[in-house]
């Protein structure tokens, strides 16, 4: 197959790559230096100026930037330029309730469809096929990112979002949809109900991309036998523009990183030490070409394995291991990012106490979320109507706060097991 | 005027109700009237008992959610309509019922109804304008 999007750059030698970094990183740190001041705080602090910072050798001498900053700067903190030439928002939730809100200019845009344009021709997207993006289209990156890469390659995009089956299915067979891109477990769900309508011999998908959110080669497998086609894993974040930031290429060996544009490190999340590769650790971003925002160092708290071992795809660009878990308390459900301290806020706001469970199951490959709540005196009434009320409120607040839905479970008192005191917060059932 | 009763949280979940009435039989606490109003995931056991301090205790020490409420007991003629006059009446009044069900005892030709509603005061005056007035805690033997 070996097709490439932008070959100059996805079979590029290491050196070129390189090379590529070192000037972009110079640039990109004395940019940030000048537009950013939450971070050039951050920079002074540590005792760095931009002149220490002359290739990729010098990037450990820069902040980190966490979570945490995200929050603090909100909205407008990390900005890197002019508002007037911000075209875009894409938005994600944040730990505490605020979400992450990431600008776009025109170019940060247009980068970040071209990676996804290569994730889409490294799975043998041309202008031939009929790409259905089933992903979320709005504030989520999933629908937006991949929806340009399609344009970019120019096959015939087909703007779905997600949910509404039945229309899905009526397309993918009416328009011969020939590449799939949504959530693993979407997709799954998908197969089941092409099986279950007897569609499988009129459809033509040849090949999908999965991502936002966890899966198994066991699941890659029943997806590839239920659609007749090949599945493909893709990574991204929001903070460091969306799907893209790494794809994967026909050898399914993991997922190639868009390295002339982000730059990867994996550190001990413990001690924030740079690890070699091949290490197992924390991976962190470095965006070497994004405008409005330019995270710096980004810690994704994604656990994962670089490799530099030779593609038989041909690319060069670097790969990392699908994320093998997270070094903080994030859940990732229907590709929604959950913190529990998101559910602690809203039940504190609702008056409810802080003793709660989190359960997360799959259920028909679909996640499923509920919050164990325990009853209080104060809460409890005679009428059963009132309890409902306050419940159904509650599960709205949920909603609102993660943006999607949490069946609530009121429970007696001292029912939420405890471990030497402390409360089990979350239970993932989930086998993936 | 009005009869205690006491609301209990009750989880959805096998023995739970067994649980309870199982205290209060330790505790010999008879119950005159039991109710229950549920979900799928949970409900609320209303009861009326002989002694509701006893048992109000009894049901906090064993960490159970409670709530005591005053309800009103209203005895109508135990035969047919005897119900549907009355709540006819409040029908065509501001006085709605949130619940109600009937009590255990049955004596003088009269069923006990107990009554929870949204206005008490009203809902007297209704009755007796009926000629008929709630049963005190007393007329029932409940301490």
């Amino acid at each position: 197959m070996s097709n490439y999007y932008q070959p100059e750059v996805e079979t590029a030698s290491y050196e070129e790559i390189r090379a590529l970094q070192d000037e972009r990183l110079v640039k990109q740190v004395k940019h940030v230096w000048e537009n950013v001041p939450y971070y050039r705080k951050k920079m002074e602090a540590k005792g760095v100026t931009p002149e220490d910072i002359k290739g990729v050798d010098d990037l450990h001498k820069l902040p980190f930037i966490t979570k945490d900053d995200l929050r603090e700067a909100y909205p407008y903190g990390l900005l890197g330029a002019d508002l007037s030439k911000c075209v875009r928002i894409q938005s994600t939730s944040g730990t505490t309730g605020k979400r992450v809100v990431a600008f776009y200019t025109k170019e940060d845009v247009d980068l970040w469809e071209d990676c996804c344009a290569r994730a889409l021709v490294a799975v043998g997207a041309t202008n031939e096929d009929v790409c259905q993006v089933a992903y979320g289209y709005g504030l989520f990156t999933g629908g937006a990112g991949l929806h340009g890469g399609s344009h970019k390659v120019g096959s015939l995009t087909l703007p779905m979002s997600s949910g509404n089956t039945d229309r899905q299915l009526q397309f993918m067979t009416d328009l011969g949809s020939t590449i799939l891109c949504c959530t693993p477990s979407y997709a799954a769900y998908l197969s089941e109900s092409i099986h279950e309508r007897g569609l499988r011999d009129q459809i033509k998908l040849k090949a999908g991309i999965f991502g936002a959110e966890a899966w198994s080669e066991n699941m890659r497998r029943d997806i590839e036998n239920g659609l007749g086609i090949k599945a493909y894993d893709i990574y991204g974040l929001t903070e460091i523009s969306g799907p893209g930031v790494a794809f994967e290429c026909e050898e399914q060996t993991g997922m190639h990183i868009n390295e002339d544009h982000f730059i990867p490190e994996i550190i001990n999340p413990d001690t924030e030490e740079v690890l070699p590769i091949g290490s197992k650790g924390e991976l962190v971003f470095t965006c070497i070409t994004k405008e409005a925002f330019p995270l710096l160092r980004y810690r994704t708290r994604d656990i994962c394995v670089l490799s530099r071992e030779k593609c038989s795809c041909g690319r060069t660009l670097i790969k990392m291991s699908k994320p093998m878990g997270r070094s903080d308390d994030m859940l990732i459900v229907k590709g929604v990012n959950v913190f529990p301290s998101q559910i602690e806020t809203v039940l504190l706001e609702q008056g409810y106490p802080p003793n709660y469970q989190i359960i997360v199951d799959r259920v028909n490959n679909s996640d499923t979320l509920e919050v164990l709540v325990e009853m209080t005196p104060e809460l409890f009434s005679d009428n059963l109507g009132d309890i409902t009320t306050m419940e159904k409120e509650l599960v709205s607040a949920l909603k609102t706060m993660l943006g999607i839905y949490a069946k609530v479970k009121l429970v007696a008192p001292k029912t939420i097991a405890r471990s030497e005191g402390k409360a089990v917060r979350i239970i993932d059932k989930r086998k993936i | 005027m009005a009869v205690n009763q006491i609301s209990v949280f009750l989880e959805n979940r096998n023995g739970q109700l067994a649980e309870i009435t199982g205290l209060l039989a330790e505790n010999k606490i008879n119950l005159r009237a039991i109710s229950i109003a549920e979900t799928a995931d949970y409900g609320v056991l209303r009861i009326i008992a002989d002694d509701s301090e006893k048992a109000k205790n009894a049901l906090l020490q064993n960490g159970n959610i409670i709530k005591v409420n005053p309800v009103t007991v209203v005895a109508v003629p135990d035969k047919p309509a005897g119900l549907s006059e009355l709540l006819n009446m409040l029908a065509k009044s501001d006085v709605s019922i949130e619940y109600m069900y009937s009590l255990f005892t049955h004596q003088n030709d009269k069923a006990y109804m107990v009554f929870r509603v949204t206005d008490y005061d009203n809902f007297i005056k209704l009755l007796s304008k009926h000629g008929l007035t709630p049963i005190h805690s007393a007329e029932l033997g409940l301490k």
